[in-house]
């Protein structure tokens, strides 16, 4: 049995660190579609605030709280993709064919909607999943 | 544009994925895997048709127009190759059903089938380099877990040597494509092509010409073979049918397209260097498939002498020469696959790869028997089976192109392959029975449907050539003439 060890400091700073993190990367996920960001970066961020939250807790209370299979998550998020770009199709366009549009919306105003957003959430989904599990299935030969 | 062209690709893609989220209805996954490889056949067979009426197919993806965005080009030579390598893997898939234990089914072996599958018909349509290295990548990344799923000492060795030589020969993709970047400014085949026409094929691209034949000719098992007989035979008989049969061809119709589209200027260097390595191949093909008393080794070193054949057309560079090599190149497919199952029956029944210790199978299993014997008929080339046309066009084509040398190391290495099959079968077949019914490992029970549809195929491209005679001449029409791939790709548009 190890003894328990002293990370009061650790912890308090992951606590906020993460949250700047997840926001960080909510804000270049939303950056992409015209200035450097996207789905991909995205999603490596936010992946490198799971891996840092795991680093600092144990692996077994994060999989507590965050009760996510990463590897469907990724499936899941190519399968996104790919149906968004099956979307295209139904319109008589090319596969992979984008759409978008211009809204006046409450809040925003006039804001610029596209159908790219939703690619670029699969591509994110799919990067944090495939991070994650290629981290955690390297960790786990130590455990 | 036609989006016909894209289904090939993301059918066996949406379902391996969804496999991954259902990952223990194993029924429902061997159900779908079926209906998709079933699709994908159908879907290739319309846009056959659709190419011999109207000519070449492309679809520009997100509408981006070449070369500016990245699109699939569907031409006869690659859509002969999707529908071949969607029949054999749909008898592969059939006869893993059996075969591949529940263990590797748990672990989303139909997932990763899928996947390769995507890989092998991406890398046969894309007209893209770049994404051509994509799909290689997604086909070689399927393939190195199918070949370490398990995980048997012997598995993992040869997964490694396999990981790494592949990785390595990736590493010298990029490293050609970074080249042709730079050199062209393009990665659209059919770009690249017309640049390099306007500016001439210097010395220079006459090396990075060269480099994309080491890099191919390594996943083609072309000369740089040495990894390949280990790896293929630790997977059950399922995964090195499967890796038999399309694996290798991917390599192949890499180095057909970059040859016959892009690189065919400078044939006096580049098709002769391809010339001597394919002589090489045959000939250190034949000694390994001779020397051998392992069942599956000695299959192997037929894949590698299969790979030979099929660029000793290429290096002929005459209509005879191709017309061959694609008659081959579909021929090979089926029957490296019919031919890796039925040893995959053998090994299952037997227990054992070494041929010496087993003797007169024919006796309980003739059909088992009569079938190994028709595939090695039509390996080594026997009319009327599938193998004698092929044979005799790139034979044809190579005296056309007064390379006799090289249509007689390929005749001379059909008599190897002729001793290392008829080898297998006299001592697997004939002789003293010595292992009764109730002695055998397993049984056969539900493994000779796909062996008997591969063998109906090679039997009926053998019988009627002239029904496919038509579409094989507009392939090897268009690989004679990238005119008309350029054409078709930039659709009336501006080269610029």
């Amino acid at each position: 049995m190890k003894p328990e060890p002293n990370d009061v400091i650790l912890h308090t700073v992951t606590k906020i660190a993460s949250i700047i993190i997840f926001t960080f990367s909510i804000d270049l996920f939303w950056a992409g579609h015209h200035y450097p960001g996207g789905g991909f970066i995205g999603g490596l961020t936010t992946a490198a605030g799971i891996v840092l939250l795991y680093l600092s807790f144990d692996i077994e209370k994060i999989r507590k709280n965050l009760p996510i299979d990463y590897k469907k998550m990724a499936a899941l998020g190519v399968l996104i993709s790919v149906f968004t770009g099956l979307v295209g199709m139904i319109y008589g366009d090319n596969f992979l064919e984008q759409a978008f549009g211009y809204f006046n919306l409450p809040v925003f105003g006039k804001t610029e909607l596209a159908t790219a957003v939703l690619f670029d959430i699969g591509v994110a989904l799919a990067v944090i999943g495939t991070a994650v599990t290629i981290i955690t299935s390297i960790s786990e030969d130590e455990l | 544009m036609n989006n016909l062209l894209i289904w090939p690709v993301i059918m066996p893609l949406i379902a391996g994925l969804i496999f991954i989220l259902f990952r223990n209805h194993i029924r429902l996954q061997r159900i779908i895997s079926l209906i998709v490889m079933v699709l994908v056949s159908g879907i290739s067979i319309i846009i056959i048709g659709q190419i011999k009426n109207n000519g070449i197919q492309t679809l520009q993806l997100g509408g981006w127009q070449a070369p500016y965005g990245i699109g699939l080009v569907g031409d006869m030579f690659s859509m002969l190759l999707v529908l071949t390598s969607s029949i054999v893997s749909l008898c592969c898939l059939l006869f893993s059903f059996k075969t591949i234990g529940q263990g590797r089914e748990k672990h989303y072996f139909y997932s990763l089938f899928l996947f390769l599958i995507t890989g092998v018909n991406g890398s046969f349509l894309t007209g893209d380099l770049f994404n051509l290295y994509v799909f290689f990548e997604i086909l070689l990344l399927a393939s190195y877990v199918l070949v370490s799923l398990g995980g048997g000492k012997l598995q993992l060795r040869e997964t490694m040597k396999y990981v790494i030589i592949n990785v390595l020969s990736s590493a010298f993709f990029l490293i050609g494509i970074a080249y042709i970047y730079s050199l062209t400014g393009t990665l659209n085949l059919a770009h690249i092509s017309v640049r390099i026409a306007e500016a001439g094929q210097d010395g220079f691209i006459t090396t990075v010409a060269l480099l994309f034949l080491l890099v191919f000719g390594i996943k083609a098992g072309l000369f740089l073979f040495y990894w390949l007989p280990g790896s293929y035979q630790v997977p059950p008989a399922a995964i090195s049918a499967l890796f038999a049969a399309l694996l290798t061809k991917v390599g192949i119709y890499a180095i057909i397209r970059m040859f016959t589209l892009v690189f065919y200027h400078e044939p006096e260097i580049t098709h002769t260097m391809i010339g001597v390595l394919a002589a090489l191949t045959m000939i250190l093909g034949g000694i390994g498939a001779i020397g051998y008393w392992d069942i599956s080794r000695i299959l192997t070193y037929n894949v590698i002498i299969g790979s030979g054949f099929i660029l000793a057309g290429l290096a002929t560079f005459t209509s005879f020469g191709l017309l061959g090599t694609v008659y081959y190149l579909v021929h090979d497919m089926i029957t490296k696959a019919l031919i890796f199952l039925i040893a995959g029956v053998i090994i299952y029944l037997t227990g054992t790869r070494n041929i010496k210790e087993m003797s007169g199978l024919i006796r309980n299993h003739p059909y088992l028997g009569w079938m190994f014997f028709i595939a090695a008929l039509a390996l080594i080339g026997i009319p009327p089976l599938s193998g004698f046309i092929g044979k005799v066009f790139i034979t044809r084509g190579s005296f056309e192109a007064e390379y006799y040398w090289l249509g007689a190391i390929g005749l001379i290495t059909s008599l190897m392959i002729l001793y290392s099959l008829m080898k297998i079968f006299m001592n697997v077949f004939w002789g003293e029975t010595i292992l009764s019914e109730d002695e055998e490992k397993g049984s056969t029970k539900g493994l000779i449907l796909p062996l008997v549809l591969l063998t109906a195929l090679t039997i009926a491209l053998g019988i009627g050539p002239e029904w496919i005679h038509s579409y094989v001449e507009i392939a090897v029409d268009g690989l004679m003439d990238p005119e008309v791939y350029i054409e078709a790709v930039f659709a009336g548009n501006d080269i610029p």
